[in-house]
């Protein structure tokens, strides 16, 4: 039975990472911009949700897609404003930037929300545990492989199927050639990084159980975002969905029969792909 | 060689002395950062001298990233990991193999070296994005291992180091013990930061030096002219790493104390911090940076931490956005308002730098 | 400077049965060409013939399907492409590749660094980089732009930078050159300096000119070969190729006059 519960576990586990990553492997895709920051958007929204279920009273769900928009507003004005003069300069400006924007989160969210993690604020509904048949769950965990399959779905449906997915799509093989096609880009960045920033938000605020809300969140989750992008490969929407399952499946495994090792067999694992496939498993670009 | 046509009109070239031999007024404040260094050992009251070695530590750290990040070019966010074999192999070497400080650098520099031209040869293959991943990924499979490996490296707990024997106790001289004040410790990070600087600037005034800045620029091109690009990438970032390993190496023995802090993301970050602030590929932007953040830090950080990260983080926003080349960039214009020297020494000055 | 040498000299690059493919395309379909030192063959052909594919499978960018590269005697096709350099094989680039920030001597004299083995000197290394840099001025006042050896490379006017490729290129003493469109992107006002320069290329060099320009090639080339779709169609002097009747037909419908 342990290996259902490291599937389950690590689907739960890869579902949270899926959520808040994906918007950053489109936005990375995209714009070839580097945006560590990307985390800072999780973490805000989770501060966000917990504050509108403790202070105001409002119910999870509608706080997790109030977060979601706060987020996605948030987003939009630092594209507009930190992120769009980025885009010219090179990899190693926009790495140190958007470490800056971590350091600035780090130091606002303490100053705000306190060094401490914030206590989960779970609905009744969400505590406790479910009958899968064979054995018992906690609710949780399911709700969490629901809410990602479901997104996950939603996604897909609108990246491979609608007009703006078409778009997206075109933007991200070939930005030269989308822009002559007479796409704007630019308002496609915008409109993607708003949702990814948006997907963040909402992950972070919904998987606040799993990886629990504090001010070094955007610093201590960095690396499992950016491995989810690079492994799935930049741009790749099936690749960061593989991606997430593989790092949180792998992770839970890891914490489950050899816990000695820490970390060390994610890292293994990851720096062997990286080795063999540089631009991840499932590339967006077809072009070497 | 085919006969040079040469026309009437072509000019004689005139190169200037090379190296340091010819040190011409305008190149006098060469001089000033050591004068500095030296001033402030024999001024500042004792109980400072460990945050001067500090600073001394950092800008040795800093100077090894200008290396491999300004110059070569490869984008790192794991060059704490060499910091941190340097910090643990000298610690440990303190305590297990022998008490003599020079014995101890050398190896703990060799070994970050070696571990960094092995590392190297696998992620230098690879570009951009991906490689930075690499580096994070070696940068956090060192820190699982260090975490891990309890018996040696203290675990979570860390490594105190014993007092080292007295510098130059392998030859017999008892002169140099390493006292509490900390005042041998500074003269010590300062010797091996000067000898280190040595290297780095006859590096990256090298050919060697000049194909790295041009695989920078352009490796194609670099290609085009059979620059064995790979090869010569993994030898600059094996030097850089050295580098770092010494850096780390120098805090175990003056600090003497070796934590997990030394491998962690957050310390690859601030030494990018700190040669971006300074400037890159200038050099001695990695004593302007790393003096400005260990101070300033110092001073802000006993006020509250996190108004620091914040001002960290301000500070790299506006640094990226409005200030490019750092402080020795905004030394630069400040010196072009006064506008004495017009192109040509600022030219060769811009050189020697 | 050296006699012509006579054709009965054995080549210095011979292309045998030449192939690649991008999946089902054959884009290289069984080339072979011979270069004797002091050739001057053009390489002409409509967009998409696989020009470029050629260069970049001589230069080591690609691997062939088939065949074989021999560069003075020796199997080179497996070589990475600066052991391709070191050997004699040298390009230039259609579109500028030149370290923008470096002065204009300093991109060659790196090149001369490159060639005579001294681009491993770390700490000492005073007198090679002078000679490098006598060098590298001299090579730029045969080609006419040493006043501007002291400028980055950045500043330059565009024709001057297309000349540095073609400097760069001689400094390291190439047997083969390949010269990959030195003209582009120069307007036909100012198409003179690229002539004046290729008049001064040493005349041992054998050398092959890929160039979209027709009245340089027919200029320039003591030879010329025509790729079409991949394939050598035809391989002629000037005139010949001027009347034949097939690279007519090929060119049909184009404003280049042929």
């Amino acid at each position: 039975m342990l290996i259902f519960t490291i599937l389950l576990d690590g689907i739960a586990y890869g579902m949270v990472l899926f959520i808040i990553s994906v918007g950053l492997t489109v936005t990375m895709g995209l714009m070839r911009v580097v945006n560590l920051a990307h985390g800072a958007f999780a973490m805000l929204g989770g501060y966000l949700a917990s504050v509108m279920i403790r202070h105001y009273g409002i119910p999870y769900v509608p706080a997790a897609f109030l977060a979601a928009i706060a987020c996605g507003a948030l987003g939009g004005v630092a594209e507009l404003t930190i992120y769009r003069p980025l885009y010219r300069k090179g990899e190693l400006a926009q790495v140190l930037l958007t470490f800056g924007l971590i350091f600035i989160s780090i130091a606002a969210m303490t100053l705000i929300f306190g060094p401490r993690p914030i206590d989960e604020s779970m609905p009744k509904w969400l505590e406790g545990l479910v009958d899968v048949g064979f054995r018992t769950y906690p609710t949780y965990r399911l709700f969490l492989i629901g809410v990602g399959a479901a997104l996950a779905l939603a996604l897909w449906f609108i990246i491979e199927r609608s007009l703006f997915g078409a778009r997206l799509r075109a933007a991200v093989d070939d930005p030269g050639m989308a822009r002559a096609v007479g796409i704007n880009v630019n308002l496609l960045f915008t409109l993607t990084f708003v949702g990814g920033c948006a997907l963040a938000g909402f992950g972070g605020a919904i998987g606040a159980g799993i990886l629990p809300i504090d001010p070094f969140y955007a610093l201590r989750y960095l690396v499992l975002f950016l491995v989810v992008v690079v492994i799935g490969g930049l741009g790749s929407f099936r690749g960061s969905l593989a991606a997430a399952l593989a790092v949180g499946i792998i992770e839970t495994a890891g914490k489950y029969l050899v816990p000695q090792l820490g970390s060390f067999l994610l890292w293994i694992i990851v720096f062997g792909l990286l080795l063999w496939r540089p631009n991840g498993l499932l590339p967006a670009k077809t072009a070497s | 060689m085919n006969q040079p046509i040469t026309p009437a009109s072509t000019p004689q070239l005139n190169l200037p002395a090379s190296g340091l031999t010819a040190l011409r007024p305008v190149d006098a404040w060469h001089l000033a950062p050591w004068i500095i260094a030296l001033a402030f050992y024999f001024l500042v009251p004792p109980g400072f001298h460990t945050l001067g070695t500090n600073v001394l530590v950092m800008i040795l750290f800093t100077l090894s990233l200008d290396l491999a990040l300004g110059f070569a070019g490869i984008i790192t966010l794991g060059h704490a990991a060499f910091f941190g074999v340097g910090a643990y192999a000298a610690g440990v070497m303190v305590s297990k193999l022998t008490p003599d400080p020079i014995m101890g650098l050398l190896l703990a520099t060799a070994l970050a070296g070696v571990l960094g031209a092995l590392t190297g040869m696998l992620i230098l293959h690879t570009q951009g994005v991906a490689m930075f991943m690499l580096t994070l990924a070696i940068a956090s499979i060192f820190y699982e291992v260090a975490n891990q490996w309890r018996s040696v490296t203290g675990g979570d707990d860390g490594l105190t180091v014993p007092r080292p024997a007295a510098l130059l106790a392998y030859f017999g001289f008892e002169g140099f013990r390493f006292d509490f004040a900390g005042k041998t410790a500074y003269l010590y990070a300062l010797s091996v930061l000067f000898v280190w600087f040595l290297i780095a600037w006859r590096i990256v005034k090298s050919p060697f030096g000049r194909s790295l800045d041009g695989i920078r620029q352009n490796p194609r091109r670099m290609r085009a002219i059979g620059t064995p690009v790979w090869w010569r990438l993994v030898a600059m970032y094996g030097i850089s790493c050295a580098m770092a390993g010494s850096a780390g190496a120098l805090q175990a023995h003056a600090i003497r104390l070796v934590g997990l802090k030394s491998l962690e993301l957050e310390l690859s970050g601030i030494v990018a911090v700190m040669l971006v602030l300074g400037g890159e590929r200038r050099l001695y932007g990695a004593f302007l940076g790393a003096a400005f953040y260990v101070l300033v830090h110092d001073w802000a950080a006993a006020i509250n931490p996190f108004y620091w990260m914040f001002v960290v983080g301000a500070l790299l926003v506006a640094v990226v956005l409005f200030l490019d080349g750092g402080l020795m960039g905004l030394l630069d214009r400040i010196a072009a308002l006064f506008g004495r020297k017009k192109s040509g020494e600022e030219q060769a000055s811009g050189d020697a730098k | 400077m050296r006699a012509l040498p006579s054709r009965e000299e054995a080549p210095v690059l011979s292309i045998r049965g030449l192939c690649k493919n991008f999946g089902a395309l054959a884009v290289t379909q069984s080339v072979s060409l011979d270069l004797h030192p002091g050739a001057r063959l053009g390489l002409i052909g409509p967009n998409g013939a696989g020009k470029t594919t050629l260069v970049n499978l001589l230069t080591g960018m690609l691997t062939p399907d088939a065949g074989d590269i021999i560069l003075n005697g020796e199997y080179i096709e497996k070589l990475k492409a600066e052991q391709r350099v070191k050997r004699g094989l040298v390009r230039t680039h259609q579109i500028n590749t030149l370290l923008t920030e470096h002065t204009m001597r300093d991109n060659v004299a790196i090149a001369v660094a490159e060639r005579l083995g001294y681009a491993w000197r770390t700490l000492r290394f005073g007198p090679q980089w002078r000679a490098c840099q006598e060098e590298a001025h001299a090579q730029l006042a045969e080609l006419g732009v040493a006043q501007a050896g002291d400028r980055r490379v950045s500043e330059l006017p565009y024709g001057q930078q297309r000349l540095l490729e073609i400097a760069i290129a001689l400094a390291l003493k190439p047997k083969v050159l390949l010269l990959d469109e030195p003209g582009a992107g120069i307007p036909s006002t100012e198409s003179h300096i690229i002539d004046e320069a290729l008049e001064k290329l040493p005349a041992e060099i054998a050398i092959l000119l890929i160039e979209h320009d027709m009245d340089l090639v027919f200029r320039f080339a003591k030879k010329i070969t025509v790729l079409v779709q991949g394939a050598v169609l035809t391989t002629g002097v000037p005139a010949e190729i001027a009347k034949n009747p097939e690279v007519r037909a090929v060119y049909l419908g184009r404003s280049q006059q042929v």
